[in-house]
């Protein structure tokens, strides 16, 4: 069954939020809405970050292309399938591997997109990367694998090159789940999640890791990561009969699409609030910027793929491009903060490996 | 000042301030309420279901704007939402509904 998609990328709608610097104008209060919140980097400048730095990189993570078969209503990459010019080369991903190979402390490498199985070098590259005995992850939308048939095989490449699939389920029930991402998003990911699970995915001792990411359907925040495993495992176990390793609470970050259905529904000033008022000194040290540095699909450098879709390129101009990547620089620049950051640092906190703290 | 209606949301963001007459059970309250609401035997999200039926019950526009939310963001749907509403709807309307068995006793008392 074909997705119906949710939404249209902002920039193929000529959306003003398709201009990032209009979007951080927005969330600094400056324009379409009045209020204005306490600066995020005065917050952890309180807290004895002057300025935010590094851990150190032990996370390479890629966005390989902003080409997608959903679009999502909350997606901050604005993603889809009219965005087909955003692809990372061949001579990007080579430049990727060097880096990755000459830098031991980099244990990780996380693959994202849109459907980073889209982009024509992602399997050569995975092949590429597994050699180097390095941790790969796959986020992986779930309906990509059922939505042609060459991409069918897709669980059993994942297997034998031992990715961990780190999948997109916004509910454990269809209505929730379609209005985020799609009509037909819901049945097309439980086929999906099925085939993941026949190749050995999510059973106990296949080694074979799938992770399932929670990011809540509209203007509230996740609640707390443990609970709601449970409740998915209970739900998707006795309603599907599927089985996973672990959740992922992620907080939707007020960027790109997400931020446009805050403004749109009226929503904006108590999310952010809400999120303002959240805010946990506990989560700072264990932020996803300290320990990742992000990739763009042309090569440049970021804290956070967050911060990527904002353009918010690193502090370090000497290091700003795979073309000039020097580890030493980036492991002491200063982490480029901004509101939305507040985003990660609410409640239990937000990363890509989900809730910070306890 | 002259306000225009009663139970303004802006109003609960004041509920903190109680304190501000009485702060030693004001804060002994505050401390008891956040305890009973965490995880314990019940889950964050049970307890969350059941402030909500009883801020139906009892018929609390601030109690149901705070629930609602917290029912969402602890991960209930709407559905299970919806079946908290009605079991606390049951058990009001059955204690209405159970008064009339003193009604009935009356009645029999009275009539031949």
């Amino acid at each position: 069954m074909s997705i119906h998609q949710r939404s249209k990328s902002l920039a193929s709608r000529g959306n003003e939020l398709a201009n990032t610097f209009f979007q951080l104008e927005v969330l600094n209060g400056h324009e379409m809405v009045e209020s204005q919140f306490q600066s995020f980097e005065d917050k952890v400048s309180n807290l004895g970050f002057q300025p935010l730095r590094p851990s150190g990189i032990e996370i390479f993570q890629i966005n390989i292309g902003k080409l997608c078969n959903q679009s999502c209503a909350h997606c901050h990459v604005d993603a889809g399938p009219d965005r087909k010019e955003e692809q990372m080369s061949r001579a990007h991903l080579e430049q990727c591997l060097s880096i990755i190979a000459a830098t031991p402390g980099i244990h990780t490498v996380d693959i994202t997109g849109g459907a980073p199985e889209m982009n024509a070098h992602f399997r050569w590259f995975v092949g590429e990367v597994s050699q180097l005995g390095k941790k790969i992850i796959d986020r992986c939308n779930l309906t990509v694998i059922v939505s042609n048939k060459k991409f069918h095989d897709l669980p059993r490449f994942f297997a034998d090159h031992r990715v961990n699939v780190v999948s997109s389920l916004p509910y454990y029930n269809k209505i929730r789940t379609d209005a985020q991402r799609g009509q037909g998003v819901f049945d097309d990911s439980i086929k999906a999640l099925r085939m993941l699970n026949e190749v050995g995915y999510g059973k106990e001792g296949s080694g074979l890791e799938l992770d399932l990411v929670y990011n809540p359907s509209g203007a509230f925040l996740p609640g707390g990561q443990p609970t709601l495993e449970k409740e998915f495992k209970r739900h998707l176990k006795r309603n599907y009969d599927i089985d996973f390793n672990n959740l992922f609470t992620i907080t939707n970050l007020p960027i790109s699409r997400f931020l446009e259905y805050l403004l749109e529904s009226g929503n904006y000033e108590a999310y952010m609030q809400s999120l303002v008022d959240a805010f946990n000194p506990a989560t700072v040290q264990g932020l996803m910027c300290r320990n990742t540095i992000s990739v763009s699909w042309d090569g440049y450098l970021y804290d956070c793929d967050f911060n990527q879709m904002l353009d918010l390129k690193v502090a370090t101009a000497a290091s700003r491009h795979l073309d000039d990547f020097d580890l030493q620089t980036l492991n002491k620049r200063p982490i480029v903060l901004n509101q939305h950051c507040y985003g990660c640092t609410a409640g239990a906190g937000s990363s890509c490996g989900g809730a910070i703290a306890e | 000042m002259t306000k225009e209606h009663y139970f303004s949301p802006d109003e609960l963001k004041q509920f903190g301030n109680i304190t501000e007459f009485q702060e030693s059970m004001g804060k002994k309250y505050f401390d008891w309420y956040g305890e009973v609401m965490q995880e314990g035997a019940l889950t964050a999200r049970e307890k969350a279901l059941i402030a909500l039926a009883v801020a139906h019950a009892i018929q609390c526009p601030y109690c149901i704007d705070a629930y609602s939310g917290e029912c969402l963001k602890q991960g209930s749907d709407e559905e299970q939402m919806m079946e908290a509403v009605h079991v606390a709807a049951a058990i009001k309307a059955g204690t209405t509904l159970v008064y009339s068995v003193q009604m009935m006793n009356h009645v029999k008392k009275l009539t031949m």
